[in-house]
């Protein structure tokens, strides 16, 4: 996934030549991020579910809720746990067994993002405080590969909470039981979404496909809120990035979310 | 980040902060470059009540070969906490935090140093952080820096690290503990000040456009007190009395 080849370097400088002019290799406006398509309740066992393809990025993402242990020092809070994970078939490169830094920081931004914008109100996911919570646990599996998995993993986490359903517990005789009939949706407060950028040269292009993936520089991923503020943020890669970059890379995250928010709000309302 | 309710006042009607800081004053900083013998360079900082030794060791030969490249030397950085250096004991194993953060600091310090020079090589950066009272990344990455400029690894600018935050709704300088615990937004900057280039840039807690531009612009402005204390340590190193 991030080794570079000749091929790679002879990429780079296509991609390159093409930015000087303002173009991208398939053809994008610099801000613009491909195609998201987003199908909600894809797995029916799961409490909530979502397929989602950014490009030829692919990405399942179920939730499953159940009642758990809190953490010690946050008895009054629910759980919430995401997770990402590459599968063997989505790229020849990956391999099985334990996940590289890659992952983990891809797992980690991505739960980040979800965790630090408070959309899911854990307050309200408590059974009986310090005794039992309920968990969130929201699962990503990268099915096949085009680059900027950060933000494939973080819309289909997002449209697959917006999608499910609860159930309800009360504790008998210690044991969290369900109350038959009480479904009702997670309780939501607000929608992250989460941009990420690549600086190749001087430029900064918004969703790299695999091909820029690659090649690019540096990279920043930015999650905003419902309300236009930033909640979370990543740097990666070799390079580093100016003051004015770094503050016009906030003002593109907010711009682009709010379009991609509205297409996670239709993906959730198409499949009411 | 949790936002978490407590006794705890953060900040004061005079604008001052639960360890008696301003909302723009660092905590006390001490770094010392070298001190370890059989590193090729190490640095020793104390940022606040964060403890952390660094060594390096470099360019030397890859060992797993697979990893070296011929185009260029390659930089590896394991950042390690002591299981002492927290309140509940830790794990010594390597947690997906420090796996994290090693990335993070790998990728912050890349900008700086020039390992084309010297293909084939590795340069090995050992972080261990001996105790931790938040903030240890800037911290250890600000030590790193130090640490390989010790070692004579040929660098582009000193990487100097700080973060800014927010904390009863104001911007402020270098977030300890208790206010990462108890604040609304923690910012790690890593910024090499001669080149005006930010190569570690974090974010976790809700900022409004205009808090995350005071944000970045504080921590840029610790930094540079950051920035200072690490020449000082070399120049007192190797020009001064301090020399070993």
């Amino acid at each position: 996934m991030t080794s570079v080849g000749v091929l790679d370097e002879l990429k780079k400088l296509q991609i390159l030549e093409l930015l000087e002019q303002g173009k991208r290799v398939d053809g994008r406006a610099l801000d613009e991020p491909r195609e998201l398509v987003v199908e909600t309740n894809a797995i029916p066992k799961a409490n909530g579910s979502a397929r989602v393809r950014l490009g030829d990025s692919e990405v399942i993402c179920g939730v499953k809720i159940q009642p758990d242990r809190p953490f010690p020092d946050m008895g009054d809070k629910g759980i919430f746990i995401c997770t990402a994970e590459l599968l063997p078939l989505s790229d020849p490169s990956v391999e099985t067994g334990p996940p590289g830094p890659d992952v983990i920081e891809l797992a980690r931004v991505v739960d980040r993002g979800i965790r630090e914008s408070h959309m899911i109100d854990l307050s309200q996911l408590v059974i009986e405080k310090d005794k039992s919570v309920v968990g969130v646990f929201a699962d990503n599996v990268v099915v096949d590969y085009d680059g900027n998995l950060f933000d494939a993993c973080a819309y289909a986490a997002t449209a697959a909470i917006l999608s499910s359903k609860t159930p309800k517990w009360e504790l008998k005789n210690d044991v969290p039981t369900i109350v038959e009939g009480k479904e009702s949706e997670v309780p939501v407060t607000t929608i992250p979404v989460s941009v990420t950028m690549g600086k190749i040269g001087r430029h900064i292009i918004v969703d790299p496909n695999a091909d820029e993936w690659v090649c690019m520089d540096a990279r920043i991923t930015i999650t905003t809120d419902s309300d236009g503020n930033i909640c979370a943020l990543q740097k990666g890669g070799s390079d580093g990035f100016s003051f004015d970059e770094v503050i016009k890379c906030g003002e593109i995250s907010v711009k682009v979310g709010s379009k991609i928010r509205e297409k996670l709000k239709q993906a959730k309302a198409g499949n009411q | 980040m949790g936002g978490r309710e407590s006794e705890l006042v953060l900040l004061d009607e005079n604008g001052i902060r639960c360890d008696g800081r301003k909302v723009d004053e660092p905590r006390r900083i001490m770094i010392k470059a070298g001190g370890l013998k059989n590193a090729d360079g190490s640095a020793y900082i104390e940022f606040g009540d964060n403890k952390i030794l660094v060594g390096v060791f470099g360019p030397r030969d890859v060992h797993p070969k697979h990893m070296s490249n011929t185009d260029t030397g390659i930089l590896r950085v394991r950042y390690h906490m002591e299981p002492f250096s927290v309140t509940e004991r830790k794990n010594p194993a390597p947690s997906r935090r420090e796996i994290e953060i090693s990335k993070v600091i790998k990728e912050a310090l890349e900008p700086a140093v020039m390992l084309d020079k010297f293909p084939r090589t590795a340069v090995d950066v050992f972080i261990e952080v001996l105790q931790a009272d938040g903030g240890t990344r800037c911290a250890a990455l600000s030590a790193a820096s130090v640490a390989l400029a010790d070692a004579g690894i040929p660098m582009r600018d000193l990487v100097a690290a700080c973060a800014a935050g927010k904390v009863a709704d104001t911007v402020v300088l270098d977030v300890n503990n208790e206010e990462d615990q108890a604040g609304q937004a923690d910012m790690p900057i890593g910024y090499m000040p001669n080149l005006e280039k930010i190569t570690l840039l974090q974010l976790d807690g809700v900022l409004t456009p205009e808090e995350y531009k005071k944000c970045v612009e504080t921590g840029i402005n610790g930094c540079k007190i950051v920035y200072d204390l690490q020449k000082k340590a070399l120049h007192d190193k190797y020009f001064g009395n301090g020399g070993d």
